[in-house]
């Protein structure tokens, strides 16, 4: 028993640990987000005299996060709308889909998930300068479709397989057309997997470092993460404004994952757990 | 059935498949991206072949798979053991460790720089105004690489923590119960009943390692941009340099095939895996 106890102590001391580890890059963030600049180089721990909420509006209006952020959330709808709307009859067809040509497709996708980007970016970004699409929200939100895909096909695939095939019967016996089974008894049961797809390729799509900083370089197109970036260096000096902006940008992803968390694990671990 | 899958396929095949061929075929020829590109026949490997930084590169990426093939899958597993053995409070710890894997990397980027190693406002000037003398890691080529890595470890470690938990749970509790009565401590238990039950999870999340640890680029490009004096360069931060700074864009897919080529070895295995776990 007392083995039992030695135990269970070690693990608490090692999740205290656990714990103050991943909170405290987060916890200085939120307080120097507060502080003058004077403050932060006296030491990154003390508390300000005053909460300097001020550093947050100047963030805004210096770094012109308002449109930034608008764009962030135009291509993230852009590129929810599109991976939904293409992937979920994708799912379908190859849940069902029999033969060789199946397997294939199957193979397929799951090779371009662990493709690197670097692979296709050089073409793709001098093609698509070619075209004229640089500079294009639309344009990027094609990317993140293709990049997104092939992982909300195997998640919602997994809930097609779950559907009894009974009711599918049912429905063509009743004269149903393909598309009019899958948005009648297909669809409505994808449900559940549409919210997790929306929100883990939402996250990925506000996150995304490389295809924005690569493709979207003009002030009325760049994303919020990018914006951030450019205005900061390793070298600034200036880390109370930034650090409110850092806030600002982090803040919607935060509530959302407090909220829905269980979306959030369930979505990033899927396929991670072998039994 | 076909016409469900069109869109998909399509968008896929056009963003990924056909630039894809292309960089194969950029391999071979000289192109600065906008002009006509001429057939270079091998030069573009040669060249490779005969740069140091590229060899310093590759070999960055090779330590920077065996740091990933060990510290964080290390923490992650000892982790999930310890959730295992004292649950009080799990859901609470879960959210907190999985947090850094939600949050942007440009924005933890800065927040490393600033707040941990900056020897101006960081926990470093703090630790220097205590007795100690650190210099900046990220401003040292010998070190930038480790420094680099420990962020993304920040960032990495808690996700895998929490998808060994989830095998482990898999594992039958009264398993866990028969080691316990038979007096089995903690590292004891975490090696004869959890980590045998976990096996399979493990190789994929090794294999996925790999993967991923010959694509490394956003962690390096934001908080180093390889360097300095190219001390945390990797081939995917070297390959972003030849396009778009040196408008090299053969040699820039030169060096993308030799990185993608080590990663596909590790995705003929995990493709096998998946497939036979998936059907």
């Amino acid at each position: 028993m007392t083995e039992g106890r030695w135990a269970r102590a070690f693990a608490l001391g090692l999740i205290g640990l656990a714990l103050f580890v991943s909170l405290l890059p987060i916890a200085l963030s939120v307080l120097n987000a507060l502080k003058t600049t004077t403050e932060i180089s006296l030491s990154p721990f003390a508390l300000p005299a005053t909460a300097q909420w001020r550093n947050f509006a100047t963030a805004w209006r210096n770094a012109a996060l308002g449109s930034s952020l608008l764009h962030s959330a135009e291509v993230v709808g852009l590129v929810i709308v599109m991976v939904c709307a293409t992937a979920a009859p994708c799912a379908y067809a190859l849940a069902r889909g029999k033969g060789r040509g199946w397997r294939l497709l199957t193979f397929y996708f799951m090779a371009t998930i662990t493709v690197p980007v670097q692979l296709y970016l050089y073409p793709l970004y001098f093609g698509f300068a070619k075209l004229g699409m640089v500079n294009s929200i639309p344009a990027v939100a094609l990317i993140y479709t293709a990049m997104g895909s092939p992982f909300a096909i195997f998640l919602l695939r997994t809930y097609v397989l779950s559907i009894p095939y009974e009711l599918e019967e049912a429905a063509q016996v009743d004269g149903a057309r393909p598309w009019q089974t899958f948005f009648h008894v297909v669809l409505p049961m994808m449900r559940p997997g549409l919210l997790t797809v929306a929100i883990i390729v939402g996250l990925n799509t506000w996150n995304e470092f490389v295809i924005a900083v690569t493709f979207l370089q003009n002030d009325s197109t760049v994303t919020a993460v990018v914006k951030f970036y450019n205005l900061t260096g390793q070298y600034s000096t200036d880390w109370g404004e930034m650090l409110a902006a850092a806030v600002i940008i982090v803040l919607p992803v935060v509530v959302l994952f407090v909220l829905l968390q269980r979306q959030f694990i369930e979505g990033m671990t899927a396929g991670a757990v072998k039994g | 059935m076909w016409p469900f899958a069109l869109p998909a396929v399509l968008i896929n095949v056009a963003i990924i498949l056909v630039p894809a061929v292309l960089t194969l075929a950029a391999a071979f020829v000289a192109w600065d991206g906008v002009g006509v590109p001429a057939w270079a026949g091998l030069s573009n490997f040669q060249r490779m072949g005969d740069d140091p930084v590229f060899w310093s590169a590759l070999s960055n990426n090779v330590v920077w798979t065996l740091i990933f093939l060990s510290v964080p899958i290390a923490m992650g597993i000892i982790m999930a053991a310890a959730l295992l053995v004292a649950p009080r409070g799990r859901l609470i710890v879960q959210s907190i460790i999985f947090l850094p894997r939600i949050l942007a990397v440009a924005v933890i980027g800065r927040i490393f720089q600033g707040m941990i190693f900056s020897p101006a406002t960081g926990v470093l000037a703090w630790l220097n105004g205590h007795g100690l003398s650190l210099s900046d890691p990220l401003a040292d080529p010998d070190r930038s690489l480790y420094a680099v890595a420990a962020v993304d470890i920040w960032h990495w470690w808690g996700f895998l923590a929490i998808v060994f938990l989830a095998a482990m749970r898999q594992v039958g509790i009264e398993q866990i119960e028969a080691a316990r009565l038979d007096g089995a401590g903690f590292f004891a238990l975490l090696r004869h009943v959890l980590l045998p039950g976990i096996s399979p999870t493990l190789t994929l999340m090794l294999i996925l390692t790999v993967i991923w640890s010959f694509q490394v680029f956003e962690f390096i490009y934001i908080v180093t941009r390889g360097g300095p004096a190219y001390g945390s360069e990797v081939l995917a931060t070297l390959a972003y340099r030849h396009a778009f700074l040196e408008s090299d864009v053969g040699q820039a897919a030169a060096v993308a095939c030799v990185m993608s080529l080590f990663g596909l070895c590790a995705t003929a295995v995990y493709l096998r895996l998946q497939v036979r776990g998936g059907q």
